[in-house]
C-alpha cells in the first residue's frame, strides 16, 4: 500500500519542498481535521437549537427589529477577504517565499479579523440599545449563544495569529512552526465556513421565518 | 447572577458539612460528615505517605510530568479505582436506605438525591470513562506497533482535565453540596429558579472540563490508530480491540459536543439568566433532553464497545484460537457505532412525541440487537472446540456472556414504546442499565486488568483471589440487580428515598445483601492486588508472553521499555505474534538499531489540572476575580508551552541494543511452558505454542 506522497491530508499540502515538515505535519494536520469536525458538531447543534427557537421571541424584539444586513454584508466581505489573505500566507509558505511575506499576510489577516470583531460588537451594542438582550427571550438567548461563539473563535484565531507571528520571528521556520501555520490556515477557513452558515441560517433564516 | 460577590463569592462557613452536624445532629448529618471525613483523611493520608517515603520527587519526575502513554494509562486506572470505591459505597448507602423498610429510612430526601446524582455522574464519567481510557492508553500503541500515542502531551492534558473534574466531586463532599438533579441534570429542575444552590454548578463544570478531556482523548486515539500503525498493519489486520477503540473514538468526537452544548447552555441559564431551558420567556427544556441523550446514548456504546474488544481478545487467547468471524465482528462494531446515533429518543418515549416518532426510534433501537447478537454468536463460536482455560479474564468473559444477554434482552423489551410507558422511571430501568454496565463494561475492564496486568508490571495477579473476586462480583451483581427487575415491574419508582408497599421489602433486603457482596468484591480486588505484590517473585513473567498471546503487545518484554519496541515490527498477518510463534520466527534478532526519539517530560498537564480545578471551584462559588485569574493563567500557560522547542529526548541506539540483547538472551535462556502450567511459577512468560494454525 503506497500512499501518494504529496497529498496526505485535505487542503493545501506543503508538498516536496518541505520534506521533513510535510511528514511531521501529516499526523497533526489530520488530528486537527478531526478536532474541527468535533467543533463543527458544536455549531451544528447551535444551528439546530436556533431553528427550533426562532419563534420563541416571547413578545420581545425579533429579527426584523434587530438585524442590520448592511453591517452583516460588510462583515461577510471582511471575513471572506481574510480567508483569501490567510490563504496567501499559506501559499507563501508552500512556495518558500521569504518569511516576512507570511508575517505580512498574517498581519493583514489579523487586521481584517479585528475589524470583523469591531463591527460585530457594534452590532451587538446596537441590538442591546433596542432591547435585544439575551435575557429577554429564548430566541435572543440562542442568538447570543451562537453568534458570539463564532466571534470567540475569531478572537481565538486572532490571538493565534499574533502568537504564531511572534513564533515565526523568534523560533524561525522549524517543522513545528510550519505545521502550525498549516493548521491556523485551516482553522481560519473553518471560521469562514461557519460564518456562511450564520448569515444563511441566523440572519436570512431569521428574517424569513422569524 | 446576583451582585452577591464578596472576596470569597458566596462561600461561607455554612458550606462545610460540620456546620450542619453542629446545628442538627442526626443520622443524615453523620453520614454526610463521615463521607467528608473520608475525603479529608484520605487526602491527608496520601500526603503523609508520600512525605514519609520521600516519594514527592519520584512522583513528579516519573509520573505527573511523564508523557509516556503507559504511565498515563496506569494513572487513569488508579484514578478510576479510587472513584469506583466512592461510587460503590454510595450505591451501598442507597440500597441500605431503601432496605430500611417502608417509610423514610435514615437519610433525608435531599441527601438521597445527592447520592444518586453523584453515583451516576461518578460511575459514568469518572470510573467507566477513565478506566476505558486507561486500558486503551496502555494497550493501543503496543497493539499497533507504535512507540506512543499520536499526541503524548495532549494525552497528559486529557488526564489532567479528567482528574481535576473528578476532584470537583470530591470537593463537593466537603464544601457545599452536589446536584440533586440526577446524572442527567434535567432542567428546569436544575435551573436557577428551582435550584439556586451550588449543586448543579458543580455538576456543570465537572462535566464541561472532563468532556473536553474526553474529546481530546478521542481525537488522540483516532489519529493514533489511523496514522501510527506499524508497517504492514493494515486495517483488517488490526486486533479486534483496536477496532472497538476506533469506533469509540469516532463516537467521542461526534457525541461529546452535544454534552458540552447542553451543560454550557444550562450554565448560561444559571449564571447569565439566559432562557434556553427555562419555563418562561420561550425556553424549551425538550432541547436539553434531546441534546443530553444525543450524547448519552452513544456514550453507552463508547463504554461498552471497548469492553467487547477486550472480550474478543480474551476469548481468542484463552481458547487458543483465532477469533471467529473477524470480518463480521468488524462490521458489527461499526454498525453499532452508527446505529448508536439513531436511538437517543428512546430515553424519553413518554415526553410527548407522536406515536410514529416513538415507533421509528423503537425499531432503530431493536435493530442494535442484530449486530450485538452477531458478536455474541462469534464469541461463542470462538469458544467452540477451543483449548479453553478457565483463567480469571475468561471467567469474567463467561459471566459476561450469560448475564449480558439478559441485560440486552431487557433492553429490547424497553425499546418497545408501549412497554416503556409501563416501566419507565421504575427500578426495571435501573436493573436494565446496571445489567449492561456491570457485566458488560465493568467485568470487561476487570478482565482487561487481569489480562494485561503482567504486561504492565512484569508479574501475574494472584489467580485464586482473582477467582474469588469474579465470584463475588457475579453473585453480588445478581443479588443486587436482578430483584430490581421484579420490583420495577411491580411499579416501584426509581430514585425513591421513601416507599410504602410492604411487598417490595423482601426484594430490597436481597438487594442490600447483594450490595454488601459487591463491597466485598471491591475489597477482594484490593486484596488480590496486595497478595500479588507480596508474592510477585513467584509470578514474574519477564519474557512478556504469559498467556500465549496473539497480538504484538505480547512480543515485547514485561514491563515494556519506555520506547516499547526496540525496532518497529513489520506486520505480515492478522494475529501476527501468534503466527510468528507457529512459524518459529518470533523474537528475531535485529540487524541494526537506531536512535529513538521519545517525548520529553513536561509539566503542562499538571499545571492545567491544578488551574482548571481552581477555575471550576471559583465559578461554582462565584469568586469572579479568581475565575478570571485562572482563565488567564490557563491561556498563558498553554501559550508559553507552545514556545518550547526541545520536546523530545533521544535514546541512543547503543542503549537500546544493550537492553534488547539482554532481553533476547533471557528469552533464549528460559524454558517455554505449555498451557497446563500457565498459572504455575515456571511460567516466566515464554509460551510453547500449542494452538492449531487456522488458515
Amino acid at each position: 500500500m503506497k500512499r501518494a506522497p504529496t497529498h496526505s491530508y485535505p487542503g493545501i499540502n506543503l508538498g516536496e519542498r518541505h520534506a521533513s515538515a510535510h511528514k511531521a505535519s501529516e499526523v497533526v494536520t489530520f488530528g486537527f481535521w478531526v478536532f474541527l469536525m468535533s467543533d463543527l458538531v458544536y455549531f451544528g447543534l447551535m444551528f439546530a437549537i436556533y431553528i427550533t427557537m426562532i419563534d420563541a421571541q416571547a413578545g420581545g424584539p425579533g429579527p426584523h427589529e434587530l438585524f442590520d444586513l448592511k453591517s452583516i454584508f460588510a462583515q461577510t466581505m471582511i471575513l471572506l477577504t481574510s480567508s483569501l489573505t490567510v490563504g496567501l500566507a499559506m501559499l507563501a509558505l508552500k512556495y518558500n517565499l521569504p518569511r516576512s511575506k507570511i508575517i505580512l499576510w498574517f498581519g493583514v489577516t489579523l487586521f481584517l479579523g479585528l475589524s470583523f470583531l469591531v463591527l460585530e460588537i457594534r452590532d451587538f451594542m446596537a441590538m442591546v440599545e433596542k432591547g435585544g438582550i439575551p435575557q429577554r427571550s429564548g430566541f435572543l438567548s440562542v442568538f447570543y449563544g451562537l453568534v458570539p461563539l463564532h466571534g470567540l473563535h475569531v478572537a481565538a484565531g486572532c490571538v493565534w495569529l499574533i502568537v504564531l507571528g511572534i513564533q515565526l520571528r523568534v523560533m524561525g521556520m522549524t517543522d513545528l512552526v510550519i505545521s502550525r501555520v498549516v493548521r491556523l490556515a485551516l482553522f481560519w477557513h473553518f471560521l469562514d465556513l461557519i460564518w456562511i452558515g450564520i448569515i444563511t441560517i441566523v440572519y436570512f433564516g431569521g428574517l424569513t421565518y422569524g | 447572577m446576583t451582585s452577591d460577590t464578596g472576596f470569597f463569592g458566596r462561600l461561607s462557613w455554612d458550606a462545610f458539612p460540620i456546620a450542619g452536624l453542629i446545628q442538627n445532629p442526626n443520622a443524615n448529618e453523620i453520614v454526610a460528615n463521615a463521607a467528608a471525613a473520608v475525603v479529608i483523611v484520605g487526602a491527608a493520608a496520601v500526603v503523609f505517605l508520600l512525605s514519609w517515603f520521600r516519594l514527592w520527587g519520584p512522583l513528579w519526575r516519573d509520573w505527573l510530568t511523564s508523557a509516556d502513554h503507559k504511565k498515563i494509562g496506569i494513572m487513569y486506572i488508579v484514578f478510576a479505582i479510587v472513584m469506583l470505591a466512592r461510587g460503590v459505597l454510595e450505591g451501598v448507602v442507597m440500597r441500605a436506605q431503601q432496605a430500611a423498610g417502608p417509610g423514610d429510612g435514615f437519610l433525608e430526601a435531599e441527601h438521597f438525591a445527592e447520592l444518586f446524582s453523584t453515583h451516576g455522574t461518578i460511575m459514568i464519567f469518572f470510573v467507566a470513562v477513565p478506566f476505558v481510557f486507561g486500558i486503551a492508553n496502555y494497550v493501543i500503541p503496543l497493539m499497533i506497533g507504535a512507540r506512543d500515542v499520536a499526541f503524548p502531551v495532549m494525552n497528559q492534558i486529557s488526564l489532567g482535565l479528567t482528574v481535576s473534574a473528578g476532584m470537583m466531586l470530591m470537593v463537593s463532599l466537603v464544601v457545599g453540596e452536589f446536584s440533586t438533579g440526577g446524572w442527567t441534570a434535567y432542567p428546569p429542575y436544575t435551573g436557577a429558579a428551582f435550584n439556586p444552590g451550588v449543586g448543579p454548578d458543580y455538576w456543570i463544570w465537572a462535566i464541561v472540563v472532563s468532556g473536553i478531556g474526553t474529546t481530546l482523548t478521542g481525537i488522540n486515539f483516532a489519529v493514533t490508530i489511523y496514522k501510527l500503525r506499524a508497517p504492514g498493519m493494515t486495517f483488517m489486520r488490526l486486533p479486534m480491540y483496536c477496532w472497538t477503540i476506533i469506533c469509540s473514538s469516532i463516537l467521542i468526537v461526534f457525541a461529546m459536543p452535544p454534552l458540552g452544548v447542553a451543560a454550557l447552555l444550562l450554565a448560561a441559564d444559571r449564571y447569565l439568566d439566559f432562557h434556553f431551558f427555562t419555563n418562561d420567556l420561550g425556553g424549551n427544556m425538550m432541547n436539553y433532553a434531546n441534546l443530553f441523550w444525543l450524547f448519552g446514548h452513544p456514550e453507552v456504546y463508547l463504554l461498552v464497545l471497548p469492553a467487547y474488544g477486550i472480550y474478543s481478545e480474551v476469548f481468542a487467547t484463552f481458547s487458543a484460537k483465532r477469533i471467529y468471524g473477524y470480518t463480521s465482528l468488524v462490521i458489527a462494531t461499526m454498525s453499532i457505532a452508527v446505529l448508536s446515533f439513531t436511538v437517543w429518543l428512546h430515553h424519553f418515549f413518554t415526553m410527548g412525541q407522536s406515536a410514529l416518532i416513538n415507533a421509528v426510534f423503537g425499531i432503530a433501537t431493536m435493530l442494535i440487537a442484530i449486530p450485538t447478537g452477531v458478536k455474541v454468536y462469534d464469541w461463542m463460536a470462538t469458544l467452540w472446540r477451543g483449548r479453553i482455560r478457565f483463567s480469571v479474564p475468561m471467567l469474567y468473559g463467561l459471566a459476561f456472556l450469560m448475564l449480558f444477554v439478559i441485560g440486552g434482552l431487557s433492553g429490547v423489551i424497553l425499546a418497545n414504546p408501549t412497554v416503556d410507558y409501563q416501566v419507565h422511571n421504575t427500578l426495571f430501568l435501573v436493573a436494565h442499565f446496571h445489567n449492561v454496565l456491570l457485566p458488560g463494561v465493568l467485568f470487561g475492564l476487570l478482565a482487561a486488568y487481569n489480562y494485561w496486568f503482567p504486561k504492565a508490571f512484569g508479574f501475574r495477579l494472584h489467580e485464586g483471589w482473582g477467582r474469588v473476586t469474579v465470584a463475588l462480583w457475579t453473585i453480588g451483581f445478581m443479588l443486587t440487580f436482578l430483584p430490581l427487575y421484579f420490583v420495577g415491574l411491580m411499579g416501584m419508582p426509581r430514585r425513591s428515598f421513601s416507599w410504602e408497599d410492604p411487598s417490595f421489602h423482601p426484594y430490597m433486603i436481597v438487594a442490600v445483601v447483594g450490595a454488601l457482596i459487591i463491597t466485598a468484591a471491591l475489597l477482594s480486588v484490593l486484596v488480590q492486588l496486595w497478595v500479588s505484590i507480596r508474592d510477585r517473585d513467584k509470578t514474574r513473567v519477564p519474557v512478556g508472553d504469559p498467556w500465549d498471546g496473539r497480538s504484538l503487545e505480547w512480543s515485547i518484554p514485561a514491563p515494556p521499555p519506555p520506547y516499547n519496541f526496540a525496532i518497529i515490527p513489520q506486520v505480515t498477518a492478522r494475529d501476527d505474534f501468534a503466527t510468528a510463534k507457529e512459524r518459529g520466527t518470533a523474537y528475531p534478532t535485529p540487524d541494526a538499531y537506531e536512535d529513538i526519539e521519545m517525548p520529553r517530560n513536561t509539566g503542562i498537564g499538571f499545571i492545567l489540572c491544578v488551574t482548571s480545578g481552581i477555575w471550576m471551584f471559583a465559578l461554582v462559588w462565584w469568586i469572579w476575580w479568581l475565575a478570571a485569574l485562572m482563565t488567564v493563567a490557563m491561556i498563558l500557560a498553554f501559550i508559553i508551552w507552545t514556545f518550547g522547542t526541545s520536546t523530545e529526548i533521544t535514546i541512543p541506539a547503543e542503549e537500546v541494543r544493550k537492553e534488547h540483547e539482554a532481553w533476547l538472551a533471557l528469552v533464549h535462556r528460559e524454558t517455554a511452558v505449555d498451557r497446563d502450567h500457565e498459572t504455575a511459577t515456571e511460567n516466566r512468560g515464554l509460551a510453547r505454542p500449542d494452538m492449531e494454525v487456522v488458515t
